[in-house]
């Protein structure tokens, strides 16, 4: 591999140095100063801490008490659950049929991949106009099909419901490309064999093409689960700061409303921590759960 | 090998549910672009017919022009993404070649930085991001361009990981065979990385371009922390703030989604190959 080209070092840290330095100085630093943020008083944004908190760990005492950050916590909870069932599940039911019908794989993953690259925050304004009380898409389909009273999709009832159908839904064709390249690398041959032994369409499925998944599947979950946590844009945009009453806060959305709306900016900090463990801990889980399986 | 074979009832069923799918995909997006041709009395009671004949109507278009500044929000979204775009492509290329090509120390925990690296949420890193772009006077001021430029710093570090993850698998693919070549010419690394391994390797690098550019043009967070002034706003900034100012005309609503969706919809159609792939190769790699 070491070619004679190569020996010359001092090219390297041409080479290398720019972009490491963006790294550290965006990421790797404002990380752990974010840690230590979390322990110390900061009057408001982008203003210096005035000391450690007394006792230091007064914000994450803060966070177990906080009934709102309860309301974000199991929001998120549920988010990701949506995610695995929704996303990862619609996800693995399309690829198969698509894998199964052979014709149209090509449309299907150009159609379905397409909520992805639009942002989610035109999303949200659009799925406002559907969800609109008087009379957005959704009401009038049911006025057409018979209902003459009109339903409130944002009062508390189903707010949570309508959050978190446009963040599932868009993502479900992300999940689908990486799933249908999985599926390709099965080979062919495996399949008539099965076929030749007399095995079923559906026993196919179950007992060559959803082990052989299983790693894929994995994986998707991981990024289900940990892409639940960095979900801001849409719930933002439908329901701004919590509402109705608070119900729909998530991790992401009260991190940003405690920094930017009240101040908070340490007790911020905690929250965005909180995020980074819970991203890390559910993973560990998802690990753990669905090892990971050599062939 | 396959034999063909009528349409059997499990297929059709399973076109039904595929193409039911799809239509969710489509239509809502379709669904906003016909009704921003339509005026807010219609949208609210007749949203499912085609804006045709009376009912097509240009107003919330011209609407959207003159109270809304479109056209700084688009200019100053493209010097950001196409900032971010630009320099993470340079940067990361040059790094993915250095660490697929030289052997060095420290070579794995530089490697392991890189990971790390995705793993950081940007709610993680931001206040403090704020700070130092704040005590610097990037961020915060009046200044346009350097506003812009506070944006495009966190947005080209979030998405330097990712770029080198994908770049470094396309790297060292290639054969080292015409960079050996290219150095018995006489070239220096530096020639060597332009001449030969950009041009070999330029699908993959219009990969990571428009992934960058595109992760830019649509996050919302960093521009909610860092544009503060109206005019300043880029695009999604600007949609945002668009509830709030005119909660109720739905038809301007509409427009500006359409606006806004209309040039990603275009290059997600021309360019959806290196999209597609772009976006799921870094994912499924890290």
């Amino acid at each position: 591999m070491e070619s004679s080209i190569y020996k010359k070092k001092r090219a390297l840290i041409v080479f290398l140095v720019p972009a490491f330095l963006f790294m550290a100085v965006f990421l790797y630093y404002p990380f752990f100063r974010n840690i230590l943020n979390s322990f110390q008083s900061i009057p408001s944004l982008g203003a210096g801490s005035k000391g450690w908190n007394t006792p230091w760990y007064t914000n994450y005492v803060k966070l177990f008490q906080d009934v709102n950050m309860r309301r974000a916590l199991i929001n998120t909870l549920i988010m990701m659950l949506v995610t695995i069932v929704g996303q990862v599940g619609i996800a693995i039911v399309l690829a198969l049929m698509v894998d199964n019908v052979g014709k149209g794989g090509k449309f299907f993953r150009t159609v379905y991949f397409f909520p992805i690259v639009i942002s989610a925050t035109a999303l949200g304004l659009m799925f406002n106009l559907i969800f609109l009380y008087d009379k957005g898409m959704v009401n009038q389909l049911l006025e057409l099909l018979g209902k003459s009273t009109l339903t409130d999709w944002k009062d508390s009832a189903h707010a949570l419901l309508v959050m978190m159908l446009p963040v599932m839904w868009q993502y479900v064709g992300f999940y689908f490309v990486i799933l249908i390249t999985g599926l390709n690398n099965i080979s062919e041959d495996l399949y008539e064999v099965a076929a030749i032994d007399g095995a079923t369409r559906w026993q196919r499925v179950r007992y060559i093409t959803l082990p052989l998944l299983h790693n894929v599947i994995c994986t998707c979950i991981v990024l289900a689960v940990t892409g639940s946590l960095k979900v801001f844009d849409l719930p933002w945009v439908m329901f701004p700061k919590g509402m109705p009453l608070g119900k729909t806060w998530l991790t992401g959305t009260y991190m940003y409303y405690q920094a930017f709306n009240t101040n908070n900016v340490d007790y911020s900090s905690a929250i965005a921590v909180l995020i980074v463990v819970l991203g890390i801990i559910t993973s560990k889980i998802v690990n753990k759960v669905f090892k990971e399986v050599e062939y | 090998m396959k034999k063909k074979k009528p349409l059997s009832i499990g297929k059709i069923i399973m076109y039904v549910v595929l193409s039911f799918w799809a239509l969710t995909t489509i239509y809502p997006i379709f669904w906003i672009i016909c009704n921003s041709f339509k005026a807010k009395n219609l949208i609210l009671s007749d949203s499912f017919s085609l804006p045709l004949g009376d009912k097509f109507t240009l107003s919330n278009y011209t609407t959207a022009f003159e109270r809304l500044n479109i056209f700084s929000a688009y200019r100053n979204s493209l010097i950001i993404s196409g900032t971010v775009a630009l320099v993470v492509v340079l940067l990361a290329g040059l790094a993915s070649f250095a660490l697929v090509r030289y052997r060095f120390r420290l070579k794995k925990f530089v490697y392991s930085l890189v990971i790390a690296g995705m793993m950081f949420p940007v709610f993680s890193t931001i206040i403090p991001v704020f700070k130092m772009l704040n005590d610097i006077h990037i961020a915060n001021t009046p200044n346009l361009w350097l506003s812009l430029l506070s944006v495009a710093l966190p947005q080209i570090a979030g998405n330097m990981s990712f770029a080198i993850v994908v770049l470094t698998g396309y790297i060292r693919s290639l054969p080292i065979e015409l960079e050996e070549a290219a150095y018995l010419e006489g070239c220096s690394a530096y020639q060597i990385f332009f001449k030969v391994v950009v041009p070999l390797t330029k699908p993959s690098f219009a990969t990571v371009a428009i992934f960058s550019f595109l992760w830019s043009y649509n996050d919302l967070f960093t521009q909610m922390f860092l544009l503060r002034l109206p005019e300043q706003r880029a695009i999604t900034r600007l949609l945002n703030e668009l509830t709030a100012m005119e909660g109720t005309n739905y038809g301007l609503m509409a427009s500006a989604v359409a606006l806004v969706v209309m040039p990603v919809i275009i290059v997600y159609i021309i360019l959806q190959k290196y999209i597609i792939k772009g976006m799921t190769a870094g994912a499924v790699k890290g």
